[in-house]
């Protein structure tokens, strides 16, 4: 039994037999965190006020929303037209998607940028990278809901990309639509994964917060906090620093959902899923575009004219294997060092790296046609000579600059630059 | 039968999708941007633009395109009273029922109705269009790239088509729409209809009315979401202030 150190009794006397309030103490309050952390540091906490408020929309629009493919689109207009305060929901809940892929995105490079995938954090780095598998597939499923013409569009150009894999793909499309079209059964069984796919994310988000709490963070140096100094307790600066951030982002965010709640959006979502008429420009949402991009851009791979992979399949291949080998990131860079601050070569391919990002999340939303096609192809290469070629190389032959000797004696340092 | 036929249409179309194609010609058509009175943060419709659009609508446009979302009873929002809107909704049947012996009647249509449409179902619009189905109206000013001044645009583009183009029967030159052949012929022409109002019914003024109507009836929470987003700005902004106050307090002493 723990004794617990609260004065009030009935805390006490709870904390004696489960001790809610010792862990909240020792995780929250007290929890060591080095003193240096930036802004940067706070999307992950913003990501986590995303997630409620996600759940809590989609629980509200649930309450009014019908899975079935004659009455989805309506119910959606009913809950925007009838519903007291429903285009309120409704509007949170579409532009939340959003701002939970433009947070997360952020915390991603981040960890890239400051080198937080490597040892000891390669178990936390992954659960991240579960994480965003299960955002995306989310993500998908819940585009589907409102049963638009991109729903309907996005979902058959996505749920036929596994018809790629040899032999079984046309008996696993037919298996996951429930039939031979997509239709009401397809619809209905996205809604019950939508509905519990975030709930499954909350389990991921609970495991990665406490290999989090197991290794403790990184910061902007790199190095590791080893004395007293080099960390502050969490409350108060940390909580104080993060809800200062969600002020700003809630800025942002409601900016959208109150002045511009369809900027994200595709207007061709607002007219009905009609299964014979396809629209002249299939895209998906913005945050799947550098995706979509690699999958359309991959000819056939041919060795000595053979034809190896068909281009279809080696598309889905690398798609995937974009998000796979960021699994692979922590073993691939070999660099002691963990922030780009003090590895020049490493810090210039990254920004190249991130601008190849957003290179492809344009090439994405282009037709794949002409120029488009050249530049998503020299896009997908750079993007997996990064990971494959680049980072290892430059782990091997880059020379970092001098590290400070520790967290503080670097703070102390700038301060006094500052003064002077 | 359809189904496999559905099946194999979407697997192909998306099979097609997926290979990289030669280019095809798509044409930019570039859009004017007009003022509109909705825009911007403390924008709202102008009523009387409303008024006369729901006019044009009525008068123009309602014989070929429905607006199936809404209810008559919506039409408070453009400063109708009670007794208005009961008169417009009479003038609509609409079938109910069974009634207590079973029997499905005809009434006329109440306030809470939604808007009837003018056919009964797509064949039957298709029927009386030569083919070519009228999209039901609802949500047509989201539903289109740069909306508002897309639909404006799209009213007061008819014109001759180019000598070297070979117009179909029952097909349209229409400047904005793509492809340039419409099969809706031109709605609207100079002062065929009388504004209750008196104001003069040109072809521009007469789009621009019936597009502000059509933006209000797409967006009909608008000015609610506008006025309510100001005051959480407001606030927010008053609340982000006090937390960065808070922040620097709380950090200063750590020196
Ligand atoms: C005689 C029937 C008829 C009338 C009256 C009519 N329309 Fe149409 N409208 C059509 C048809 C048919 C189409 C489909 C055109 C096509 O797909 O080629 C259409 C299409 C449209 C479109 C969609 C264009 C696009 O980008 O796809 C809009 C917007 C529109 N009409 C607005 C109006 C408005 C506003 C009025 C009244 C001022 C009106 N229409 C009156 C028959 C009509
Ligand atoms: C990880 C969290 C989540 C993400 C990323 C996400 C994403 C999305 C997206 C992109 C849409 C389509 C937006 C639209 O056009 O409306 C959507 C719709 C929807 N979501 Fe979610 N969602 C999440 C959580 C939830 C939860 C927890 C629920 C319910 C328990 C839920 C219920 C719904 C419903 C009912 C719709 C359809 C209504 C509508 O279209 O507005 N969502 N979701």
């Amino acid at each position: 039994m723990i004794t617990s150190k609260s004065a009030h009794p009935v805390v006490k006397w709870i904390d004696e037999r489960l001790p809610v309030f010792t862990f909240l103490n020792r995780e929250l309050r007290d929890y060591p965190t080095p003193r240096n952390l930036n802004y940067w540091w706070s999307f992950g906490s913003i990501a986590g006020v995303v997630l409620v408020v996600m759940t809590l929309t989609g629980i509200m629009l649930a309450m009014q929303y019908t899975a079935h493919m004659d009455y989805a689109f309506d119910s959606v207009e009913r809950i925007m037209r009838d519903v007291n305060y429903g285009w309120l929901l409704r509007y949170l809940h579409m532009n939340g998607g959003s701002m939970f892929f433009i947070v997360v995105y952020i915390h991603l490079f981040r960890g890239i940028y400051f080198g937080s995938y490597k040892s000891p954090r390669e178990i936390l780095w992954a659960l991240g990278v579960v994480i965003l598998l299960l955002m995306m597939a989310t993500a998908f499923m819940g585009y589907v809901l409102p049963w638009g013409q991109m729903s309907f569009w996005g979902a058959t150009v996505i749920t036929n990309l596994f018809s790629a894999i040899p032999l079984v793909g046309d008996s696993i499309v037919n298996w996951l639509w429930g039939g031979y079209s997509i239709a009401n059964p397809t619809l209905t069984r996205f809604y019950a994964l939508h509905y519990l796919f975030p709930f499954l994310i909350f389990v991921v988000v609970a495991l990665h917060l406490v290999a989090l709490h197991m290794v403790k963070s990184n910061n902007p140096l790199g190095v590791d906090a080893k004395e007293p100094q080099d960390t502050i307790p969490f409350h108060p600066y940390y909580t104080a620093k993060d809800f200062f951030g969600f002020g700003v982002f809630f800025l942002v965010y409601l900016g959208f959902v109150f002045f511009a709640p369809d900027f994200f959006g595709e207007p061709d979502n607002y007219i009905p899923a009609n299964p014979l008429a396809t629209p002249p420009h299939i895209v998906p949402e913005w945050y799947f575009l550098p995706f979509y991009a690699i999958l359309r851009v991959v000819p056939d791979i041919e060795v000595f004219g053979f034809i190896l992979v068909e281009a279809k399949l080696a598309g889905v291949i690398l798609m995937f294997g974009s998000i796979l080998v960021l699994f692979f990131l922590p073993w691939l860079d070999s660099s002691k060092v963990r922030s780009a601050r003090f590895r020049p070569i490493f810090k210039q391919f990254f920004w190249i790296f991130l601008a190849d990002c957003l290179l492809l999340g344009w090439v994405g939303a282009n037709p794949p046609e002409g120029s488009f096609v050249v530049l998503g192809r020299i896009g997908t290469a750079f993007y997996f000579a990064y990971f494959i070629i680049i980072i290892p190389l430059v782990a091997r032959f880059e020379k970092p600059l001098p590290l400070p000797s520790s967290v503080v004696s670097s703070v102390l340092n700038e301060k006094k630059g500052e003064r002077s | 039968m359809i189904r496999g036929a559905l099946t194999t249409a979407c697997s192909l179309m998306a099979g097609l999708f997926l290979l990289p194609s030669p280019a095809a010609v798509v044409e930019i058509i570039e859009i004017e941007k007009r003022d509109w009175s909705f825009d911007g943060i403390f924008g709202s419709f102008d009523r009387t633009a409303q008024q006369r659009g729901y006019q044009i609508y009525n008068e123009a446009c309602s014989g070929c395109h429905g607006l199936r979302l809404l209810t008559y009873r919506n039409l408070a929002a453009l400063g109708y009273s009670e007794d208005d809107i009961k008169a417009f909704a009479t003038d609509f049947d609409v079938t109910d029922g069974p009634d207590d012996e079973g029997e499905m009647y005809q009434r006329n249509a109440l306030p809470s109705d939604h808007f009837v449409s003018p056919f009964p179902n797509t064949q039957a619009s298709r029927a009386a269009n030569n083919g070519a189905l009228p999209p039901d109206l609802s949500l047509i000013v989201k539903a289109r790239k740069n909306g508002a001044d897309y639909i404006y645009a799209l009213l007061t583009s008819y014109g001759d088509a180019p000598d070297d183009e070979e117009l179909p029967d029952g097909m349209y030159y229409n400047a904005v729409f793509p492809g340039h052949q419409i099969a809706m012929p031109p709605p609207l022409y100079d002062d065929t209809i009388e504004y209750s109002d008196g104001t003069l019914a040109t072809v521009d003024q007469m789009a621009s009315d019936v597009t502000t109507f059509l933006a209000w009836a797409a967006s009909p929470e608008m000015e609610a979401r506008k006025r309510l987003g100001l005051k959480a700005m407001l606030f927010l902004l008053v609340l982000t202030a006090l937390l960065a106050a808070v922040k620097h307090k709380v950090w200063s002493r750590l020196n």
